[in-house]
């Protein structure tokens, strides 16, 4: 074999190898069936990476239980608005926890003011407050999609004042010879497919239609066409990818639309995009004018965006609180630790005009 | 034995340089001269040229370089004629064709009248190239068997981006110019029409594709182990069949109780070949304008099995009363 033919094995072999390294994943892959035998219904698990994952996904052990006896916050404390009804143990207690959720490197003062710990002068104590009225909402009135499990501020925060999973309106700025497609790169929102990269705008903050399949078999004015198509397939594999499950968790993929032959976790799911669309339009964008006030946080803290391209509120999705689990924290119950978090007041007292920037 | 298992070609002739049969007159004289490249011998034959261009040749290779270089452009201005980017996100760019709200119409450039005018340059090249094949064929005298089944190919692809969007009214229905693009695409429009395996015209197509490998792979094998008998001598054998063909065909009777001819092997190829994209366009031609959820035909003509559910049914909750969207 001559010199040039052997080279070339060689730098086929090696081409070969570098693209089973590093697009392959290494095995095991343990199939788990959940429908009818030989109609491809399973979940696809790789225990190793599922380790990973639940190291990942652990939730922080809750300090001990407060006395809920005693003289009540709003007795003790001013202008707290929404957990009055704890009492000061309990108060002290849910303060402290969020301070280890949200600003665990800030401390106290990255909502308060140390001279007056009423005062609503630090903007992020007036998010804070915002966000508490939006967990009440989610466990309170989207049981049918967090269940009795709920939420806390970790299961977004994690640690950090911005959750690791949001986003902001797409903005493409194309001048000249190509147009706008809004699609066509590897982004990881979509989990590298070229579909269109912002399904979250007319899904999860609009309610634009979501169906794509006719309920009858013959054309019958469904105008919907292939790209359309592509932006649901969009959201789709968000979901797919910030869940950590493929198709077949929600769909029965023979027939996607169909309801009857969806396996449960799609009704789920469904309850979901409508609890992240209220999320969206009753508590995060209404907060806009704060954090454009304020586009990199707090002046004292590390910078951190608080701002999309279009200068839009950085907004949730699924993957904002599942975190690539099927459910986040794999479905550890972490709020039955936290009593207080189910006497957040029900009336939000932020009036609007406390939200202008100042 | 190596011999015959070798995945090079083991016999290269070297004769004395042949340019072919005369060309009439007016034609284009053939260029590019001839040589030997001993590596094409290991491939295919060692002798590279003549080639004939031709008129059609050089218009199709100018119309074609016109669709490569629209397409390319475009995806390059898309990363705002960032190369390093360009490279990087290569297999996810495309030019898209245009919005539905355009309709038939040619929109501006950039809202893709630019795959307009790369879809006309692409068709206007393959078209041109398939007069060449045919006219190549004429010329030497040979059948026209080649230009038909490249003919087969346009076709499927003349229904995906021509006729199916003209049927439905509107180029966005045509497919985008992209690698994953494209694939995407495909995985969409399935899901749209609600899932094209239960399309039947779609079953067939994949029919003939499959069989085709399967056919090639028999027939090549078969060949290759009759190498030593003379069994390449394909075209003698059919009319005098020598050992090689009757081996061969006893082969296929001792193993499956039927065999393929020497000549009928060869229609069963081309034909298999070429109903792939014939049974495969007339699928997608159907899509949306005849059928539009191919899941609920076939279960409106009962070949859709039901199988028995291990999970208690879900309602759609749009159908329970007050429900939003």
């Amino acid at each position: 074999m001559s010199l040039t033919a052997k080279l070339g094995i060689a730098f086929a072999g090696a081409l070969a190898l570098a693209v089973v390294l590093f697009t392959f994943e290494r095995p095991p892959v343990v199939t788990q069936q959940t429908g009818f035998r030989g109609v491809a219904m399973e979940n696809v698990v790789n225990p190793r990476l599922r380790r990973v994952d639940l190291a990942r996904n652990q939730v922080p052990a809750a300090p001990e239980a407060a006395d809920a006896g005693g003289e009540k916050a709003s007795e003790i404390y001013e202008n707290v608005q929404l957990l009055g009804d704890l009492s000061v143990e309990q108060f002290g207690r849910i303060m402290q926890a969020m301070t280890e959720w949200v600003a665990p490197n800030q401390g106290c003062n990255y909502c308060h003011n140390p001279e007056n710990m009423a005062s609503d002068e630090v903007y992020t104590k007036v998010v804070t407050r915002r966000m508490l009225s939006m967990v009440r909402t989610v466990n309170v009135e989207w049981t049918s999609h967090v269940g009795q499990t709920g939420v806390t501020c970790y299961t977004c925060h994690r640690g950090q004042p911005v959750p690791a999973n949001v986003w902001g309106t797409l903005v493409e700025n194309r001048a000249g010879l190509a147009g706008h497609s809004g699609q066509n790169r590897a982004d990881p929102a979509t989990a590298l497919s070229s579909l269109p990269r912002d399904p979250f705008t007319p899904f999860l903050l609009q309610d634009r239609e979501i169906r794509n399949q006719s309920s009858g078999s013959m054309p019958r004015g469904n105008t919907v066409d292939t790209p359309q198509t592509e932006w649901t397939y969009a959201l789709m594999m968000h979901m797919s990818d910030g869940l950590g499950v493929n198709c077949t968790y929600c769909h029965n993929s023979r027939a996607f639309a169909d309801w009857a032959q969806s396996p449960p976790p799609r009704l789920g799911a469904w309850h979901g995009i409508r609890m992240v669309r209220q999320i969206n339009n009753d508590y995060i964008v209404p907060l806009t004018p704060l954090w454009q006030a304020n586009p990199n946080g707090p002046p004292e803290a590390p910078r951190m965006a608080r701002l999309g391209a279009a200068g839009d509120a950085l907004k949730v999705n699924c993957a904002t609180c599942h975190n690539g689990a099927n459910k986040p924290f794999y479905g550890a119950q972490m709020a039955r630790d936290y009593p207080e978090l189910a006497r957040i007041a029900a009336a939000p007292v932020t009036r609007r005009a406390e939200l202008a920037p100042r | 034995m190596i011999e015959y298992q070798n995945i090079f070609t083991r016999v290269q002739v070297r004769g004395p340089h042949y340019p072919g049969v005369p060309l009439p007159a007016g034609d284009v004289p053939r260029e590019g001269g001839m040589r030997y490249v001993h590596l094409f011998g290991r491939f295919g034959d060692a002798q590279v040229g003549p080639i004939y261009l031709g008129q059609l040749g050089i218009l199709s290779i100018i119309f074609g370089f016109l669709a490569f270089e629209i397409i390319g452009l475009n995806m390059l201005a898309q990363v705002n004629w960032n190369v390093a980017e360009f490279v990087r996100q290569l297999f996810w760019l495309a030019l898209e064709p245009p919005r539905a709200e355009y309709g038939l119409r040619v929109p501006p450039l950039r809202d893709g009248g630019w795959w307009v005018a790369a879809g006309f340059c692409l068709t206007l090249s393959m078209l041109l190239w398939w007069v060449r094949t045919y006219r190549r064929a004429i010329q030497l005298g040979m059948g026209t068997h080649v230009a038909w089944a490249f003919a087969a190919a346009i076709w499927l692809y003349l229904v995906l981006g021509f006729f199916r969007p003209i049927l439905m009214g509107s180029w966005s229905e045509a497919v985008p110019f992209g690698i994953f693009p494209h694939l995407d695409w495909t995985a969409a429009f399935s899901i749209r029409y609600g899932n094209l395996f239960y399309n039947p015209f779609h079953a067939l197509s994949i029919v003939f594709l499959y069989g085709s490998t399967l056919l090639f792979a028999m027939h090549g094998a078969t060949i290759l182990a009759l190498g030593r008998y003379g069994g390449e001598r394909e075209l003698e054998l059919v009319l005098d069949r020598g050992t090689a063909a009757e081996r061969g065909g006893l082969y296929w009777r001792w193993c499956m109780g039927f065999n393929a001819s020497f000549e009928s092997i060869h229609r069963w190829a081309w034909w298999f070949a070429v109903l792939c994209p014939i049974t495969g366009g007339i699928g997608i031609l159907l899509t949306g304008t005849v059928v539009d959820n191919w899941y609920l035909w076939a279960v409106d003509r009962n070949f859709a099995p039901a199988y028995p559910q291990l999970w208690a049914p879900v309602a759609d909750p749009t159908l329970a009363q007050g429900a939003t969207r």
